[in-house]
């Protein structure tokens, strides 16, 4: 058994966090058992590498092991998992209407019409304007803190949320023209 | 600054992250240019209805629960057996009561397992005693209470001190000059102890009445010392040297075959 000392540390800095982890992980991989496994590889791979954590901002330390064990699975699994929707590809489900990979739990999440488009629309974009969107708009974080996981300059992490707010905007127009 | 550069630093804007000057410069481009008003007003609506969408989904239950079963570590037999043993509680934390009971039990269990290993067997606890009784021995004048190469002097000095008479043999000729007698005490009784010598290592020979060994020589060595032990004629024989294996056994075979005296 590890250090108790360490393992009650985790338990107070790091465990807290798993509706964050579960959050992202649940917007990278759009499915909610993907989303528990990464979240759990995650986790098990933060304890193992806690001992070298020595920052106060446990959350985004976390968010980082988060996104790359999502990468990691991703990049094992993208021959199979049907995670290559595309910007122009969502327009089409968009205008069509079609819904039909909403169900389960996630489905009772959505509330009106106006959350599902905005809910489809967040699922449609392109992973990488999406991981910023989430991290800043669901999650909150600072653009420092999103710099730090996703691994870009703060510019970047900037120049990234324009374009996915413009593509979400986009996305959403033709709809709210409807409403 | 112009539209270009104010462009890129709007959502910089929008998310407060610009600096103070930045943001001033930013703010007057912003008031003469309508394309970035649009855009800011674009983007704040994607922000606000983001954040009212409840798109946030929170880990379920189950997920809480198999991260901490998890946790710390791989699952290790350790935690499975807890796990097997069902100590867990319904929120998914684990009740410590009989877990810290059996580590409690496992702890005392090993605590009294080593120290009934680390208490010697009667034999081991006896060689020591004979080792440390033949050091004591050949410390300054210990080793003979009787000085003489003469076992007819050596024996009956043994009279009178002991309800036994110890047999006395000469093995001088075998090289294993008497060098003398003493009485000891060992292991709560007198025993007779006859000194030899092989060259100049000192051999004492242990005797007292018994029948505690058989009649072939059991050999020992402990902290660099050699040990024989037989029983004979209804006697209990020790003998210990700092001499070697083979100069101890010649010792044995040579004293066992000659006739007590």
């Amino acid at each position: 058994m590890a250090d108790p000392l360490i393992a009650k540390r985790f338990e107070t800095l790091v465990l807290p966090h798993m509706n964050s982890a579960f959050n992202v992980a649940r917007w990278l991989t759009h499915d909610d058992q993907d989303a528990q496994d990464v979240v759990q590889e995650a986790y098990l791979r933060a304890f193992r590498f806690f001992g070298g954590f020595r920052g106060d901002d446990a959350r985004a330390w976390l968010l980082s092991i988060v996104r790359n064990t999502f990468y990691t699975w991703y990049q094992q699994n993208r021959g199979h998992a049907p995670d290559t929707l595309e910007f122009e590809e969502d327009m089409h489900s968009l205008e069509t209407g079609t819904a039909n990979h909403d169900d389960g739990p996630e489905a009772m999440l959505i509330r009106s019409q106006s959350q599902k488009r905005v809910h489809q629309a967040l699922r449609g974009l392109r992973l990488e304007y999406r991981e910023v969107i989430v991290l800043r708009e669901l999650e909150e974080l600072s653009y420092k803190e999103i710099a730090t996981i996703v691994g870009i300059p703060m510019g970047t992490v900037m120049s990234r949320l324009g374009r996915g707010r413009q593509q979400l905007a986009a996305l959403l127009a033709p709809t709210d023209q409807e409403a | 600054m112009d539209h270009e550069q104010a462009f890129e630093l709007l959502p910089g804007y929008l998310d407060q992250e610009l600096s103070l000057s930045e943001a001033l410069e930013f703010e007057r481009h912003l008031a003469g240019c309508e394309q970035c008003q649009r855009e800011c007003e674009r983007h704040r609506q994607v922000s606000a209805r983001l954040r009212q969408a409840d798109l946030r989904v929170e880990a379920p239950a189950e997920l809480v629960k198999r991260v901490k079963a998890s946790l710390p570590g791989r699952p290790t037999p350790w935690q499975r057996l807890v796990e097997r043993f069902g100590w867990r509680s319904g929120d998914g934390a684990v009740q410590w009561a009989p877990i810290g009971a059996m580590a409690i039990s496992l702890i005392a269990l090993s605590w009294s397992a080593g120290l009934y290993l680390s208490v010697p067997s009667g034999e081991t606890r006896f060689t020591q005693e004979l080792v440390d009784n033949h050091i004591r021995s050949l410390q300054f004048d210990h080793l003979s209470d009787v000085i003489s190469t003469d076992r007819h002097t050596v024996k009956p000095w043994f009279d009178g001190k002991l309800d036994f008479a110890p047999p006395v043999v000469d093995l001088a000729q075998q090289g294993y000059p008497l060098v003398g007698g003493r009485l000891d005490y060992l292991n709560g009784r007198p025993v007779a102890v006859m000194v030899y010598r092989y060259k100049l290592h000192p051999i004492n020979l242990y005797v007292w009445p018994g029948n505690d060994a058989g009649t072939a020589p059991r050999v020992y060595q402990q902290r660099g010392y050699h040990l024989a032990h037989w029983s004979a004629a209804g006697m209990n024989y020790w003998a210990i040297t700092d001499a070697g294996d083979a100069e101890l056994n010649g010792f044995v075979t040579d004293l066992r075959a000659h006739p007590a005296s």
